[in-house]
């Protein structure tokens, strides 16, 4: 029963997922973004020949040496996670996952094991085609091996093309091609890669300009600073114009997440989008507290155009989609929960009835599932305010990611004007900010994850699967073990990343 | 004058040779060789081993006992709803 869960335990093994994820993902959008940029460096060596050019792609291609190294297989560690802590999600998903992704990975590793190699070993040694060649396949191979996993998290907050099974209990693909090319995942894949292309870009930006206020590598820096802020800025829009899609995306399927994120309580027409406000982090879903602290601003209407693409459209609040809104026609968790109640009730009749060889009772359970399946994942919940994610966190996180992401074009635009006018190295106040853009980067892009990640709570698929049910039934103390040995682990990986990577910027292009 | 033709190793010796010089020629990468290998050993022969067994694989014999498992786990897991404001019982 749920009462005995411990919840300890799922939320240790939540924490150490997120700690797992959230170190991966500091290697992996450096990784996907930057093996485009220096494709393009490579590029531009091979066309005009200028050996400047080949010294400059030889030195960003290390770093990325270095961040892949690091970087490398910390994303396996999550695959441990699923099968110890997570096992019956595991179970649950591993048709719609299982061979994709193994499929994936096979052919990622021979892609980049071929062409990695020959980026790093080619130079005099194969053809400047065969080795352009491979620099581009080698962006193309790391961006493709993203692919599977982000549809696989697009799926699990909007579960598409699936059928659940009842009798081996797990998500049947029934339309690969609504899993794979459905809007979520489309908009996630394009917005993971474009945001790891602007991560990148400043990750160069960071390093360029710091040798700029050193006066060191001054033509490297310049030329490196051009080509990343262009490619940045084209991906900054880019990234600002696909997080609109998403949101959009997340208002037609997951509106709760939209409302928390948002701190939209009561549903609203011509709702606003906040501007500036400190969410009340006391403020329940059934109180009357004000959701905001003091001042705070919102753009009239807003909201309603980037959830339905009409200013005077109605947005639901949290309330609306706890306790339901006639008016609006929108069914609140308290209807869904009884509906899950019924999924569960039926499901367990149908396990019974199988049991006991009765066919006929067998299917009348089966019929009534089927009938309320798609609200199974509520009857779960002990109550209905346990749909609403954790709101303040959704809220910061959401808002850090938006003023930064929103800041981030203006910053490559800066650089791309003053490298136009020739002054970019007297801008010592742009070179400064430009030292701490990378960490603004990392900051915007983890904020992001936090969004899609706690603002789907309770869910691990969304409607149909509570994180709390997800789990293995294991004692927190098990995970709370394995969460302090990554935080070690961790630690120490990235204390040797920061000393290699500072290590090789000091030494700088000429020793390459 | 031309001279003799020029040997040519076998491709497969070729590629050998290719990844033999490429690592010989490694300064910094020899560092990352040996950060991979310490981190996949203490991932996979200490982590995994000790630490992450597979629940599921481990516990059943086959697949059928683990959809059994799964399907007990969703059908015991939920229990009824009590409304907190009106404290009515689904």
């Amino acid at each position: 029963m749920i009462e005995n869960l411990d919840l300890g335990m799922v939320n240790w093994a939540r924490a150490q997922f997120a700690l797992t994820a959230m170190y991966h993902w500091i290697f992996v959008p450096l990784t996907l973004g930057i093996t485009w940029i220096i494709a393009f460096y490579h590029s531009i060596y091979v066309k005009t020949g200028n050996e400047e050019w080949k010294r400059l792609t030889k030195f960003w291609m290390k770093l990325f040496g270095v961040n892949f190294a690091i970087g490398v297989a910390t994303g396996i560690i999550m695959e441990f996670e699923f099968g110890t802590n997570w096992s019956n999600y595991s179970w649950m998903v591993g048709d719609i996952f299982g061979a994709p992704l193994a499929i994936e990975g096979i052919f990622a590793f021979f892609l980049e094991a071929t062409f990695f190699a020959v980026m790093f070993f080619g130079w005099n040694r194969v053809s400047k085609g065969f080795h352009l060649f491979s620099t581009w396949m080698v962006a193309v191979g790391s961006n493709l091996s993203a692919v599977w996993i982000l549809v696989a998290n697009a799926w699990m907050q909007h579960p598409v093309g699936q059928a659940f099974n009842p009798d081996t209990a797990r998500f049947e693909m029934q339309n690969f091609a609504e899993v794979a090319f459905s809007p979520y995942a489309i908009n996630k894949f394009t917005h993971a890669t474009s945001s790891s292309m602007l991560m990148a870009a400043f990750f160069i930006i960071s390093i360029s300009s710091w040798y700029l206020l050193r006066g060191r590598h001054i033509v490297m820096a310049k030329r490196s600073i051009v080509v990343a802020a262009t490619l940045g800025l084209l991906a900054s829009v880019f990234t600002i114009f696909n997080g609109d899609e998403s949101a959009y995306e997340i208002a037609q399927v997951q509106p709760m997440k939209l409302a928390a994120f948002e701190g939209l309580y009561e549903g609203q027409t011509n709702a606003g989008l906040v501007a500036i406000g400190l969410i009340n982090r006391e403020k329940k879903v059934y109180d009357q507290q004000e959701p905001f602290i003091g001042f705070n601003v919102h753009i009239p209407g807003l909201l309603s155009l980037m959830a339905n693409r009409s200013f005077g459209s109605f947005v639901p609040g949290m309330k609306d989609l706890v306790y339901g809104n006639a008016e609006h026609n929108i069914l609140g968790a308290v209807q869904k929960m009884e509906r899950g109640k019924k999924a569960v009730a039926s499901l367990d009749a149908y396990k019974q009835a199988k049991k006991a060889d009765d066919k006929a009772a067998a299917d009348v359970h089966l019929a009534s599932f089927n009938e309320y399946k798609e609200f199974l994942g509520y009857g779960y919940l002990n109550k209905p305010e346990e749909a609403v994610p954790p709101v303040a966190l959704s809220f910061n996180a959401f808002h850090v990611m938006v003023i930064l992401g929103s800041l981030f074009p203006l910053i490559f635009l800066g650089y791309l004007y003053f490298s136009y006018k020739g002054n970019l190295a007297e801008k010592k106040w742009l070179l400064g900010l430009g030292t701490i853009t990378y960490l603004l980067g990392i900051m915007a892009s983890q904020a992001g994850w936090i969004v899609a990640e706690v603002g789907r709570q309770p869910w691990s698929i969304q409607d149909l699967l509570p994180t709390t049910i997800a789990r293995t039934n294991l004692t927190a103390g098990t995970v709370q073990t394995t969460f302090f040995m990554f935080l070690a682990l961790f630690t120490l990986l990235l204390i040797a990343e920061i000393s290699i990577m500072v290590k090789q910027i000091n030494i700088g292009p000429e020793e390459n | 004058m031309n001279g003799p033709p020029e040997h040519r190793p076998p491709l497969l010796l070729r590629i050998y040779q290719f990844y033999r010089d490429g690592f010989r020629q490694m300064t910094v990468g020899r560092t990352l060789w040996k950060i991979i290998f310490i981190k996949l050993f203490i991932m996979f022969a200490v982590l995994k081993f000790f630490f992450f067994p597979d629940f599921l694989a481990t516990t059943f014999s086959t697949d059928a006992q683990r959809a059994d498992h799964v399907i007990d786990q969703l059908t015991q897991s939920a229990q009824g709803y009590t409304n907190p404001v009106k404290g009515e019982r689904l």
